[in-house]
């Protein structure tokens, strides 16, 4: 099956295409043993090929799923489009997640095979298997630790490539008859929403979806063969999905793997990627480790770091923006790339980035400028998994730090009276999985889909602003506008604060929970000498609280300025001892914050922040990561910050 | 005391214990006049996991000593691999394929990981001094096969990511990993850990003893060990040789050596009836 300009519709017809077409270029890299391995799309075909004829020995048959969990590696990736050549259904998981998730994900879609990274995942399945039955084969990639288990229903994932090259007599007919049934319609992947509610739901997305969205927004970059990613974010979530197979499938460019989740920064370094995608609090991490380093660092250095740092700062996102800057300026800023911006761009492994993205949670604009002035290309899209991903994203030229770009190609894009945001594309999904009510509530008979966020089209330019959550956007008791996010992000830049969760709607004020990042903490415990022997104990340390105190009153200061937020300034607020974490359901597994869970497990804490005290002991039920529970007790201490007296002024009424 | 049948079988749990690799027959070891070691016979079987356990100054680390070489015996002997071993120097022994981890940790701090662990590598190479200052004929062919077996041992033990750092910079628990690294790289039929678990928190203690059993697992290593940690001895070892003041006073199962009166009385504690 082909477009009308000759263009496969299915990702197995891409697959075939590109081997053809680029046959001896890299497809995919890994590092193995301290070298990087590397396949030629030849190379990957004749082992998705193969896989394909071991998934057939094994009685695949079409329209079933195969589950897949494990860290990002080319096999892994393989065994995706392999079940997809058989006409099944692959469904990534979190690896991650702890067995009673994965039990849930597993049972929903009824998924037959289940291709594991390690003995770590397979040992989670077969806690579980009891209550799946559906579960016909097991497979692992990494041999290690798994000879002593019984081998009647579990094999090395090798062994099945193998008997599906030996058996390729028997099979090539089926396969390409398979192959050939394949269509736009046809499904392509199921992935399961991590959702900050409820149960997760399984977003079915056909070949048309991802083919078309990964052409848009391929072409929208201007993506080519020879360009360079890493593929290191969770291969359940839409954007790996998107990035490693979907646009890596179109365009023909090279998927690196690291050797492992430690060694990704190393091995970002080495690769030197082209185009690159992470997360906000990735960009965080690595501005707050940069940040450390420097303050380790001897005088002269330090020094021209903040001088060159201020002139990137002022001049280096016109530069980046094609805007007019003075002869001085532009003299400085080579400079500086000389001296600061380009060995610092290499430590970080972003001297080749040619396009940068971050999405999945608004980014700190102060974070979002540094790298900007270091003259990279980071660009904002905005996306969900039920839009494959694209929704807006920001053009070349046009990148600001509070609007996530115009609408991506193909893409329509409506905001209704509340103000939440709608959206319909070529990408839009098919159906929730088993469950049409869900479907009908998100998706109209017009192909329409509500975001659940809130935001409006600036007037002038046509981006798209992004206010909060639109569940979460409230009002307060006094009828002042309640944007928790907004506060938040403003939180998060400071290196020391890790997560910040403010409370509010309906209340008097607002009050906030704060997380202390423990390496940037930690760093400064360390050169101050302060002696703290837990997370606990540096999270109540006062001194610390001091820090966080000041953060917070620097951020009131700021939201003040802005009239129809002035309102969400913080009243009080405490630092927790204890990180959030998706283990115990507070974040979900994108590192979103959960506030209803939150503010239910502390509700003891909430109330202590709205009462008044000074003072509040409690005790926090933990998970391990082996799913085992423990408690954490502590005594923390509330403190009053210092707000702004900006009378909050009254929204009127609607 | 168990005899043992000195046919291979299999275990519980699917692995086979061979033949005897090592025997200590009637060993007594003095310094001047203080007894250290007492009359003690044991053996180490192929692909066996061995551990010495008993309270401090039984003599446990002494015994380690004599079998990895370092110190000869005042009477008795060593047989290994079914010939009685003479007086040998430690490197010896480290060529017959023994190969061991220390107590307190004797890594070259200022030397990287992966430097660390090649160095295990050195009884396998064969390059002249020469060669290897010219980098001509065998050196580079060797480096790079040794380089390749130490990865496999890198990627084994999961320290990809501190490959190129200093061992000096590295907690201790890393350190410990990167011994046994340096042990495993040298590929031993016989490995030697003297308390691979002293001084680490439970979760450093359960990634320690998974890569012990995978170790023994994957490449049927024997290792013979000596730890404080009564849990992890129970758990880890196939049969336990209990010390107490230089004397053998127990040996079999981890089950059976921990119904053992003699043992209970000197080393777990008395019960209160």
């Amino acid at each position: 099956m082909a477009t009308p300009e000759g263009d496969p519709v299915s990702v197995p017809g891409l697959l075939a295409r590109n081997a053809a077409r680029f046959g001896d270029k890299p497809a995919y890299r890994e590092k193995e043993f301290g070298i990087w391995q590397s396949w030629t799309w030849k190379e990957a075909e004749a082992e998705i090929r193969a896989m394909a004829m071991g998934f057939l020995a094994l009685g695949l048959e079409r329209g079933e799923h195969v589950a897949v969990i494990g860290r990002n590696r080319p096999a892994l990736y393989w065994s995706m489009v392999a079940a997809q050549m058989c006409g099944a259904i692959p469904v990534p998981l979190y690896q991650d997640a702890v067995a009673e998730e994965m039990a849930y994900v597993l049972d929903h879609c009824g998924a037959v095979f289940v291709v594991a990274g390690d003995q770590e995942q397979i040992d989670k399945v077969l806690s579980i298997q009891d209550r799946l039955p559906a579960i016909r084969h097991m497979m692992y990639l990494d041999p290690r630790g798994m000879r002593k288990y019984d081998h009647t229903r579990l094999h090395a994932l090798s062994d099945i490539v193998a008997e599906g090259r030996v058996a390729h007599e028997r099979f090539e007919t089926e396969l390409a008859a398979r192959v050939r049934e394949l269509d736009a319609d046809s499904t392509c992947v199921m992935l399961y929403t991590s959702g900050t509610t409820g149960k997760p739901k399984g977003v079915v997305l056909s070949n048309r979806n991802i083919v078309e969205t990964s052409k848009n927004s391929a072409e929208f970059d201007r993506l080519r063969p020879g360009d360079e990613v890493l593929a290191y974010l969770p291969m359940a979530w839409v954007g790996d999905f998107i990035f490693s197979i979907g646009q890596a499938m179109w365009t023909g460019f090279c998927v690196n793997c690291p050797e492992s989740p430690d060694t990704m920064m190393t091995d970002l370094r080495e690769i030197g990627p082209t185009y690159y995608f992470a997360p906000p609090r990735v960009f965080e991490t690595q501005l707050t480790n940069v940040m450390i380093r420097m303050e380790d660092a001897g005088r002269l250095k330090r020094w021209l770091f903040r001088r060159f740092m201020a002139v990137a700062n002022r001049v280096g996102p016109a530069i980046l923006d094609g805007k007019r800057v003075s002869a001085t300026d532009r003299a400085l800023y080579t400079l500086g790339e000389v001296l600061v911006y380009g060995p610092l761009k290499n430590a970080l492994g972003f001297t080749r980035v040619r396009v940068g993205y971050t999405a999945g949670e608004a980014i700190g604009p102060e974070i979002f400028d540094f790298y900007r002035a270091l003259g990279i290309n980071l660009k904002q899209l905005y996306g969900q998994t039920e839009a494959s991903v694209f929704i807006t994203q920001q053009p070349d030229h046009e990148v600001r730090p509070d609007t996530v770009g115009v609408p991506s190609p193909g893409v329509e894009i409506r905001i209704d009276e509340s103000g939440e945001i709608y959206y319909r594309s070529p990408g839009v999904f098919e159906a929730y999985y088993k469950n049409p009510e869900s479907t009908a509530k998100t998706k109209d008979a017009e192909g329409w889909v509500a975001t659940g966020d809130a935001g409006f089209i600036e007037e002038g330019t046509g981006h798209l602003r992004i206010i909060d959550r639109a569940k979460d956007v409230g009002k307060m008791a006094g009828g002042a506008l309640f944007a928790p996010k907004y506060v938040e992000n403003k939180l998060k830049f400071y290196p020391n604060i890790l997560e910040a969760v403010v409370f509010g709607a309906g209340r008097e004020m607002c009050c906030a929970f704060i997380n202390i990042d423990l390496t940037a903490v930690g760093n400064w415990a360390e050169r101050n000498n302060i002696a703290y022997s837990s997370y606990q104990e540096l999270a109540g340390h006062p001194q610390v609280l001091d820090t966080v105190q000041s953060h917070v009153e620097e951020v009131n200061r700021s939201v003040a300025e802005d009239e129809m937020l002035s309102g969400c300034q913080i009243h009080r607020f405490l630092v927790l001892h204890k990180e959030l974490d998706a283990d115990d359901g507070e974040l979900t597994r994108t590192r979103k914050v959960r506030r209803a869970v939150i503010g239910e497990k502390y509700a003891d804490l909430v109330d202590a922040l709205y009462g008044g005290a000074t003072e509040i002991a409690t005790e926090t039920e933990v998970t391990y990561e082996d799913g085992r529970k423990g408690a954490i007790r502590a005594t923390l201490e509330i403190r009053d910050a210092a707000v702004v007296p900006a009378a909050p002024k009254a929204m009127a009424a609607e | 005391m168990t005899e043992l049948s000195p046919e291979p079988f299999v275990t519980e749990d699917g692995r086979t214990i061979g033949g005897v690799l090592m025997e200590m027959r009637d060993i007594t070891l003095r310094f001047g006049g203080v007894v250290a070691i007492n009359d003690i016979t044991f053996d180490i079987r192929e692909g066996e996991i061995r551990a010495i356990i008993g309270p401090n100054g039984a003599g446990k680390s002494s015994m380690l000593n004599i079998v990895s070489g370092f110190y000869t015996p005042s009477e008795g002997e060593v047989w290994y691999k079914g010939a009685r071993r003479p007086p040998m120097k430690p490197y010896e022994v480290a060529r017959m394929g023994v190969a061991r981890t220390f107590q307190n940790i004797a890594l070259f701090e200022g030397m990287t990981v992966l430097d660390n662990v090649m160095t295990g590598r050195l009884t396998h190479m064969r390059a002249t001094v020469l060669e290897q200052a010219l980098w001509w004929g065998r050196a580079e062919r060797e480096e790079i096969e040794n380089r390749e077996k130490v990865e496999r041992v890198i990627d084994f033990l999961e320290i990809q990511n501190i490959r190129k750092t200093p061992v000096g910079r590295l907690p201790y628990g890393l350190k410990k990993r990167v011994e046994l690294a340096r042990a495993l790289a040298a590929e031993p039929s016989l490995l030697l850990l003297d308390e691979p678990m002293a001084g680490m928190n439970v979760e450093e203690k359960e990634d320690m003893s998974r890569f012990i059993l995978d170790v023994n697992d994957e490449f049927g290593t024997t290792i013979c060990l000596i730890e404080h940690d009564m849990g992890v001895v129970m758990d880890l070892s196939d049969r336990v040789v209990v010390m107490d003041y230089g004397k053998k006073i127990g040996d079999g199962t981890p089950d059976e050596v921990r119904n053992d009166q003699a043992v209970i009385d000197a080393y777990l504690g008395v019960p209160h009836e």
